[in-house]
């Protein structure tokens, strides 16, 4: 391939910044700038003695430091907590107070937010650094009683649902970046679906981070009333910057009796360039709890981008016949690292759960499955499935594969699986003589490779999906 | 069609073809038999493009330096070898993988791609006249096929590229009677005044179904022997020790 054309696809799509006047909060962490984006929100009094609470949590505690990848030293009084458009110092009524330069932002992005244009069959909530600057869909949700809002929203509007669930799958006690997130969240997505509501469409968050030196810390909750169904997706881009960008958001999700969420992430966040310089470090807490009988949740993650992806959604299946489901694609080229996986805690009887994981590592990248299933003395005949396959392009990646197994049950039943492969030079030259070229044939492999994680995603964004699986190896070979 | 002159390739520094000269023209099929070792596959590695190889000499396909063409570009301007041993690739399906190929040909020749309706119809349609399963179509690509299946692919991709120039690389060894008829009404349905074969073989038997132009005897790196249909069935009698 000509290397002019190479270079154009090679580039970073969403690398472009939008020039905003924002506010921010004063440079550094400590209580002051807690009550500042406490005040600016305009939070009840108990939210922000919650954060607080966190806050002097955060104190004692200490960063993990146990991840494969490891990462220099942050330094979070150089770091800015929130920064928000000028213009959201009121929030805009309506699309037509808008910035124009934010819809331009979102337009540019693919996620146009004006009533013409929008995505068929999905709501979206766009959050914009540390604000949600729009939401679609919403009087059509309403007539349902779903609930599809940002989160700063629902503390004014849905306080006493936002009160009983928040923090109660992760508590201001959690881990470090946990209670961090906990301290000073911004904004994000909260869902709360009504009791035998079937959400009739996807609903979806579109995570921005823009404005440089800032962390983006949102929370997101989703709450599936009893016999309610919900599939929600997040995406997440951001500009290409030489520093690195602390991403720590903390995803909630309660599913009661006999509701089910499915829970999407196509994460591309800017990985930094072909040398490693700069990119997100995305170290997100993301927890679901099957809290009722015959409740299911399901993680999906294609995760692309981030310099450092370092999360594990997990399900806590406290119902008798819950399910908890975790598929994953992570992809990590060039510099990229991930240590990635999911905690699968059966409490309940007859609690299953099932774990489909496809690493792809190339370049000078690696990759890690870390992943716990923990059987608990109660959970009678729980079952779990685990499948980890790893695929190398290249001889100087890596890959990991790092299951825990906790199991105080002796009639539970557990199954792990795992491969490692290569894509060979044969292959990749049994390809290119049926008239693929090198990055044709790298996708078709690699997006075989990971087939079964792939269905899962709402078909919307599976097409989307299969082109940035491609797109991300682009140069990895050859 | 092709051109080949003075032809040396070494892999390793081992020096596999020393000096071949071959031209095949439009409408031509030329068999090439020898024994093991005597350059055959590294032939029909080097045409296609594979990397790993030290060439001298020279190539011309369509009045053209072949060894100014990529692998893909070779594939796009008609330039099919059928594997000796396919590849297996797991998770990608059959069908989908011979769709995605194809379309990525007739893009490069400017021509429309088909969507999944019209290449199942054509795939169909082929694998029939073929006698082929087209089971094998929703199986991943080459994964647990038998030998015979996977050859049987390899055909059934000749078919659908309609290729200019086919390079089959002892696609007849291993293979059952019927299985071996399979693979010569691919050739023969395909053969016509434009396009061009070359059949590298270890026995005389597939010619027994595919009567070829010209047979060549290939030994240490170099055509010992040209002869015409004849000539396969001498090499069955009296070996190649007494060329």
């Amino acid at each position: 391939m000509k290397e002019k054309e190479l270079n154009k696809i090679k580039e970073y799509k969403y690398g472009f910044s939008t020039d905003i006047e924002t506010i921010k909060a004063p440079k550094g962490l400590n209580e002051e700038v807690i009550k500042f984006i406490s005040k600016t929100k305009k939070e009840p009094k108990w939210l922000l003695e919650w954060r607080l609470k966190a806050y002097k949590r955060l104190k004692i505690l200490k960063e993990p430091n146990w991840q494969k990848p490891k990462y220099p030293k942050i330094d979070y009084q150089s770091l800015y907590y929130y920064s928000a458009p000028k213009s959201f110092t009121e929030k805009p009524k309506s699309l037509d107070d808008l910035d124009p330069k934010l819809l331009e932002t979102y337009k540019k992005l693919g996620i146009p937010l004006q009533e013409q244009q929008r995505l068929n069959g999905i709501a979206v909530d766009a959050v914009f650094d540390s604000v949600s600057v729009a939401t679609t869909f919403k009087d059509k949700l309403t007539e349902k009683g779903i609930i599809f809002c940002s989160i700063s929203e629902a503390v004014q509007k849905h306080p006493n649902l936002v009160k009983k669930y928040l923090g109660s799958v992760i508590p201001i006690t959690d881990h470090y970046f946990a209670t961090l997130n906990s301290a000073v969240f911004t904004d994000g997505s909260f869902v709360y679906i009504p009791k035998g509501v079937r959400c009739p469409m996807e609903l979806s968050t579109y995570f921005r981070i823009n404005a440089s030196q800032t962390g983006q810390f949102e929370r997101t909750l989703i709450i599936a009333d009893e016999g309610s169904y919900v599939s929600y997706l997040e995406g997440c881009t951001a500009p290409m910057r030489d520093e690195n960008q602390l991403h720590a958001a903390n995803v909630e999700l309660i599913a009661l009796d006999d509701a089910e969420i499915k829970y999407s992430t196509v994460q591309n966040w800017y990985p930094g360039d072909e040398n490693g310089k700069g990119g997100i470090y995305n170290f997100v807490t993301k927890r679901g709890a099957c809290r009722g009988k015959n409740s299911k949740i399901s993680w999906t993650q294609v995760e692309t981008g981030s310099a450092i992806t370092w999360k594990y959604p997990s399900c806590i299946l406290q119902g008798d016949n819950s399910v908890g489901e975790f598929y994953s694609i992570a992809i990590t080229n060039n510099y990229q690292k991930a240590d990635t996986g999911t905690k699968m805690i059966h409490l309940g009887k007859n609690t299953k759960s099932k774990i489909i994981s496809k690493g792809i590592s190339a370049g000078n990248a690696d990759n890690t499955y870390r992943g716990l299933v923990d059987i608990s003395g109660k959970a009678i005949n729980a079952r779990n499935y685990t499948q980890c396959d790893s695929l190398l392009i290249g001889n100087k990646c890596g890959a990991h594969t790092i299951p825990y197994i906790k199991n105080k049950n002796p009639n539970a039943n557990i199954e792990h699986e795992a491969t490692t492969s290569k894509i060979s030079e044969e292959q990749l030259y049994y390809c290119n003589q049926r008239g693929l070229n090198q990055e044709e044939a790298v996708s078709l492999i690699v997006n075989g490779f990971c087939k079964e994680v792939l269905q899962q995603l709402p078909m919307e964004f599976a097409v989307e999906a299969q082109k940035l699986v491609g797109i991300s190896l682009e140069g990895s070979v050859g | 069609m092709l051109k080949i002159n003075n032809l040396k390739a070494k892999i390793d520094n081992k020096l596999i073809l020393n000096g071949l000269n071959l031209n095949i023209k439009s409408g031509e099929i030329h068999a090439i038999m020898g024994p093991n070792g005597s350059g055959k596959s590294t032939l029909a590695n080097v045409l296609s493009g594979k990397k790993g190889y030290k060439i001298s000499g020279s190539v011309l396909y369509e009045d053209k330096d072949l060894f100014k063409l990529d692998i893909e570009e070779r594939a796009q301007k008609g330039l099919f070898l059928a594997f000796q041993y396919p590849l297996e690739i797991p998770g990608v399906n059959t069908s989908n993988f011979l769709k995605t190929s194809l379309n990525a040909i007739r893009k490069s020749n400017g021509k429309k791609q088909l969507d999944a309706l019209e290449f199942l119809k054509v795939v169909k349609s082929k694998a029939a006249a073929l006698k082929i399963d087209e089971k094998i179509l929703n199986r991943q690509l080459n994964v647990g096929f038998s030998g015979g299946e996977k050859k049987k692919n390899e055909i059934l991709q000749m078919s659908l590229h309609e290729p200019k120039m086919a390079i089959l690389d002892e696609t007849d060894s291993g293979l059952d009677i019927d299985a071996l008829k399979i693979v010569a009404d691919g050739v023969n349905t395909l053969r016509d005044k434009k396009r061009s074969f070359l059949i590298i073989t270890h026995y005389q038997r597939l010619l027994d179904y595919i009567k070829p132009d010209f047979v060549h005897v290939l030994m240490k790196g170099k055509i010992a022997k040209t002869g015409c249909s004849e000539l396969a069935n001498e090499l069955e009698k009296v070996g190649y020790e007494n060329i």
